[in-house]
């Protein structure tokens, strides 16, 4: 087919809209949080204890650090998905749930408590964190790597590896609910690390599927 | 160059208001510059230029199907050249090579440097071939034919918004046919 054909036949379809990107990521989280939620009701569930958790800020602080992370990576992973738009803006809202990190670790080590620092950082979750973390993202990051192949990702691994570290903030909201460990002193080490391996994963997948 | 870009914005903003006539000249405009610049960059990269053609299709159905992620208060030529660069780098690697595309090659603009080469079959039209059947007739018809979107939907008895939908789907097809190779 000659060049001029096709471009006849490309502006003959001109009339197809496509949907925004972050229309389609809104629509993938509607189908994919509630799977990830059943996944953790029938998984893990809520601590019994939840309501008197409530009256402890730390255990507020886990919720606001990861709905802070995911809320950064939402915005840079949509910024990305268009070429040749800045990122850098936008990349400074990380600041947030890594000052909010900081406090808390700061005000934990600060303040006298019962049990020793190196204990609240081992917690007794650890591997729960590790192992229900990245579940719990699987289906978000599955969904989120299909909405984004609506986008054009230039730096596919970088796309796919700010998938996931929405898909997995979006997680460890769900998770934080269960976790006994309110330290941030175990944030700071489990959490990461279990959002840091599905970002590892969000990249190696992202690299493969999010190229155009 | 800095009126063409202009005028590149401007059209293509135009055509996401529906205005298919100057969609057709936005895309008229840019191809000689994406021809140049590809022939540009396989040359660099040690590769037969007479590959540029199936590039340059590649690019303006890339541009095509991802037009949506534009920004309309950007200027266009640099989502334009992203894209390109994206799909002049993939080509390159399916031919096997590794190559590091110049971001020059697609920054300077030298509109109507080539007059287009008649060519054999291109990778589009092989492709043509392994749609489904109602999608292959009406790109066939439309593409290849040049039979307008009304009388192909006559031709084929089909409603005209079938057709739309099956050209669409057509070209989105080709698009992840020419990425897998």
């Amino acid at each position: 087919m000659d060049t001029d054909r096709l471009i006849r036949t490309l502006a003959a379809d001109n009339d197809y809209r496509a949907r925004s990107v972050g229309w389609m990521l809104a629509l993938a989280m509607v189908f994919a949080v509630p799977v990830s939620s059943a996944i953790f009701m029938m998984r893990l569930g809520p601590r019994a204890d939840i309501s008197q958790a409530m009256s402890n800020p730390f255990f507020e602080l886990k919720f606001v650090i990861v709905i802070a992370l995911a809320i950064a990576a939402t915005a840079v992973v949509l910024r990305l998905s268009r070429p040749a738009a800045p990122v850098g803006r936008w990349s400074w809202l990380f600041v947030i749930p890594a000052a909010l990190l900081g406090i808390g670790v700061a005000t934990d080590l600060l303040i006298p408590q019962q049990s020793s620092w190196s204990s609240r950082m081992i917690g007794s979750n650890s591997m729960i964190c590790l192992s229900a973390i990245p579940l719990l993202s699987a289906p978000l990051l599955f969904a989120a790597l299909a909405a984004l192949r609506h986008g054009a990702a230039t730096r596919p691994a970088l796309s796919g590896a700010f998938a996931g570290l929405l898909s997995a903030g979006l997680a460890a909201v769900l998770y934080a609910s269960h976790c006994f460990d309110d330290s941030p002193l175990f944030v700071a080490t489990w959490y990461s690390l279990a959002i840091g391996v599905v970002t590892a994963i969000g990249a190696l997948v992202g690299s493969r599927v999010l190229r155009f | 160059m800095r009126g063409g870009e202009t005028e590149w914005t401007g059209l293509m903003r135009s055509a996401n208001a529906g205005d298919s006539v100057a969609y057709h000249r936005l895309l008229r405009a840019i191809t000689p510059v994406l021809r140049a610049a590809t022939r540009r960059g396989l040359a660099r990269a040690g590769q037969p230029v007479d590959q540029a053609e199936d590039v340059v299709q590649d690019i303006l159905i890339a541009v095509h199907l991802k037009r949506h992620t534009w920004d309309a208060n950007a200027p266009f030529a640099p989502w334009l050249f992203a894209i390109a660069r994206n799909k002049l780098i993939d080509a390159l690697r399916r031919r096997g090579r590794r190559v590091f595309v110049n971001i020059d090659d697609f920054t300077e603009i030298l509109p109507g440097e080539q007059p287009e080469d008649t060519l054999p079959p291109s990778e589009v039209a092989s492709h043509l071939e392994k749609l489904p059947a109602r999608q292959r007739d009406v790109l066939q018809s439309i593409a290849v034919e040049s039979v307008s979107i009304k009388d192909t939907a006559k031709k084929l008895s089909m409603t005209e918004g079938a057709v739309r939908v099956a050209l669409h789907r057509g070209l989105s097809n080709l698009a992840g046919k020419l990425g897998k190779e």
